[in-house]
């Protein structure tokens, strides 16, 4: 019998039983809520259904919350009424709750590692489809709908489809300038944003085991835009000295347990995967996207495709109808694309290290375009002023906000202009997404600090020479 | 929840692919309530400019327009990939939606879907293309049959691909709560040994 891989050993440990048509009921360890499960609480609601587990709910505020202050007296009244709802509903039922004005208040994929919530083997869901960030500490961890969330929260338990397993392995090593983000631009664009679809990512090999944690965090964050059901790494022992001493983590001899399960949790050599794909780190370069969804991301050095050139009628229509609400030319390069403002930020890339790459190119220099800066989590902010990044964005013209999802999506009224264009290190580039008629660039942290210090999508080799 | 079974209605046609959850309904009417409805809401930017106005596109045809009703919708690959948020489903419902037919969906778009009635059908991207053809840009008669898994529109027929236990539901009109509640000394017993063996997890 092969051996099991990593997800499928997390999968056993949480399988309750299987339904006829083999659809299993999985025990859910841990629930994370934000201020738009308010349909899921109102699902409850109308069912007089209680919240079955509420030590396994932690509801936190991040998608509405004002970046320009902690307080909720100028928020409008729409806006606050959803913060609120946050709030009464987290009463309501007796769950944790880090509120806008908590001192670990920050981006839910951001908070539950740092607060040592988010740990190797657990099966944890959120209301958010970002949620296989936490597959980076070896969880097994997915997004779900408000149904489901209703569901979780009445029998802590769901039903799943078991995916397929597919492995992507990047051996060798990265370049220098080339990170996490381009890492996964590079094989959502080759695969497609639906080429993950129904599969299970577990990342390996050399470049993987390589990466900081927090690298690995923005890896499996972007699972979602290739499609997969969740990205996962095997944890190691970075991994778990990440998790060790937080404040959710096990401690003294239930640490010691959880670690010797935690060191079971890897593929087995002889483990089957549905499908693997295999990268060489030395292939990868620095990436940018020019359309409207992830897989429209080429290399930096590319220039604009040409519908004329496209291999179907239809990629010619997807690709001019891209190219005209992105207001780009076909054949243009992509280094003379210039761009109105920037966004540091997101669930994706802002967490410290982001925050100390994009200081590190913008450090003593001036931006020609605005943009805002608003860190992953209270607790990212407060570790970046100690550090001084904070002035370093400042003193280069960018604006340094309070924590939230901001300009990611715009909830909290964070929006770029109508036709403005936006280097951003977020993790969609969806019309509409940074507001109506926004146009979205997804690049790393560094290539944004680039962007504003050039005005235009930008090289970031050539800035580190 | 209705029960899915079959289905005789207009088939619209929307030949875009990775029509995104952002893109059928914009994050900002999100903090809305459900109350009045989200129908207006669906593919807000596409059918409506800046100003409010309404744009030449055939969902202000259909459904309140004067073209007829529509209850199923025809569109390209990764129909409903990206955010998670079910609203993209309400706003398909709440517009009159009550099947859409993609060669691929979102994972999560689509299980939202069956949790709000609506029929994710799964055909190829030729069939796709087929259909798309025979409707050439207009609304066409269609018929869905759940149970034989098979859609009919002019003189074509195809077949869907539909998850069993989906499709067990979708005819059934079955609610996942009680169905899980009715399994509780099951999840009593799994959790009673999940706690032995992680007794860190508490
Ligand atoms: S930062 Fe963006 S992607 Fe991340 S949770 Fe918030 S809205 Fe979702």
């Amino acid at each position: 019998m092969a051996g099991k891989a990593l997800f499928d050993k997390i999968w056993q440990a949480h399988e309750i039983c299987q339904n006829e048509e083999g659809q299993s009921l999985l025990w859910v360890d841990l629930h994370l809520a934000h201020e738009g499960s308010f349909h899921a609480f109102n699902k409850l609601a109308e069912r007089g259904q209680p919240v079955r587990h509420p030590e396994c709910t932690i509801c936190i505020a991040d998608h509405y919350v004002p970046t320009t202050s902690r307080s909720l007296i100028a928020v409008q009244p729409k806006i606050r009424n959803v913060i609120q709802q946050l709030i009464d509903n987290s009463r309501h039922h007796g769950l944790t709750l880090i509120g806008l004005d908590d001192p670990r208040q920050g981006i839910v994929h951001v908070v539950g590692p740092e607060q040592g919530i988010t740990q190797p083997g657990l099966l944890m869901v959120c209301g958010d489809s970002h949620t296989s960030t936490h597959g980076a500490l070896g969880a097994f961890a997915f997004g779900i709908g408000a149904s489901e969330v209703a569901h979780v929260l009445a029998t802590q338990t769901l039903w799943q489809d078991k995916p397929k397993r597919m492995r992507i392995t990047i051996n060798g090593q990265l370049a220098p300038g080339v990170t996490a983000k381009d890492i996964a631009l590079a094989w959502i664009s080759r695969l497609g944003s639906d080429g993950a679809r129904g599969y299970a990512i577990e990342y390996a090999g050399s470049v993987v085991r390589n990466l900081s944690v927090e690298a690995r965090l923005t890896l499996c964050n972007l699972s979602i835009e290739g499609g997969g059901r969740c990205g996962m790494i095997a944890p190691d022992q970075k991994t778990i000295e990440y998790v060790k001493g937080r404040t959710y983590s096990p401690e003294g001899e239930a640490l010691e347990q959880a670690v010797a399960y935690w060191q079971t949790l890897f593929s087995d050599d002889d483990a089957e995967f549905d499908r693997e794909v295999v990268l060489r780190g030395e292939d990868i370069e620095p990436i940018v996207t020019w359309g409207v969804s992830p897989e429209d991301a080429l290399p930096i050095g590319a220039c604009v495709p040409d519908p004329t050139q496209a291999s179907s009628p239809g990629k010619a229509r997807q690709i001019q109808d891209s190219l005209d609400y992105m207001g780009l030319l076909p054949g243009q390069k992509l280094t003379e694309i210039s761009v109105d403002r920037v966004f540091i930020g997101s669930c994706t890339n802002a967490r410290i290290e982001d925050l100390r790459a994009a200081a590190a190119i913008l450090q003593g220099k001036v931006c020609k375009v605005p943009g805002i800066v608003s860190p992953g989590s209270t607790l990212v902010k407060v570790q970046a002023e100690a550090e001084g990044l904070d002035k370093t964005f400042i003193d280069a013209g960018l604006e340094w906000r309070e924590s939230g999802c901001s300009m990611c999506v715009g909830m909290n009224g964070d929006l770029i202009a109508s036709g403005e264009r936006c280097a951003s290190t977020t993790n969609r580039n969806f019309k509409g997404r940074q507001g109506p008629g926004a146009r979205t660039h997804l690049m790393s942290p560094a290539m944004v600090a680039a962007a504003a210090l050039t005005g235009h999508l930008s090289d970031i080799r050539d800035i580190l020479g | 929840m209705k029960p899915f079974n079959q289905l005789t209605s207009l088939a619209c046609p929307l030949p875009l692919e990775n029509v995104d959850t952002d893109q059928l309904i914009p994050a900002r009417f999100m903090k809305e309530s459900r109350a009045d409805g989200y129908g207006n809401f669906l593919l807000h930017d596409m059918r409506f400019n800046a100003g409010g106005e309404p744009q030449k596109s055939i969902f202000n045809t259909i459904n309140n327009g004067n073209s007829g009703s529509s209850e199923v919708l025809v569109a390209l690959r990764n129909f409903g990939g990206g955010s998670s948020r079910e609203a993209a489903v309400y706003a398909l419902v709440d517009f009159g939606f009550r099947c859409v037919i993609a060669p691929s969906f979102g994972d999560i778009f689509a299980s939202n879907a069956v949790n709000n009635g609506l029929l994710p059908a799964l055909v190829s991207e030729q069939d796709c293309e087929q259909l798309l053809e025979a409707l050439a840009g207009e609304l066409g008669q269609i018929d869905i049959d759940l149970a034989a898994q098979t859609i009919t529109c002019e003189e074509i027929t195809i077949s869907f691909d539909i998850n069993a236990t989906w499709k067990l539901k979708l005819l059934n009109g079955w609610d996942d709560i009680d169905l899980t509640l009715a399994e509780a000394p099951k999840i009593a017993t799994f959790r009673e040994k999940y706690q032995k063996h992680y007794p860190w997890l508490g």
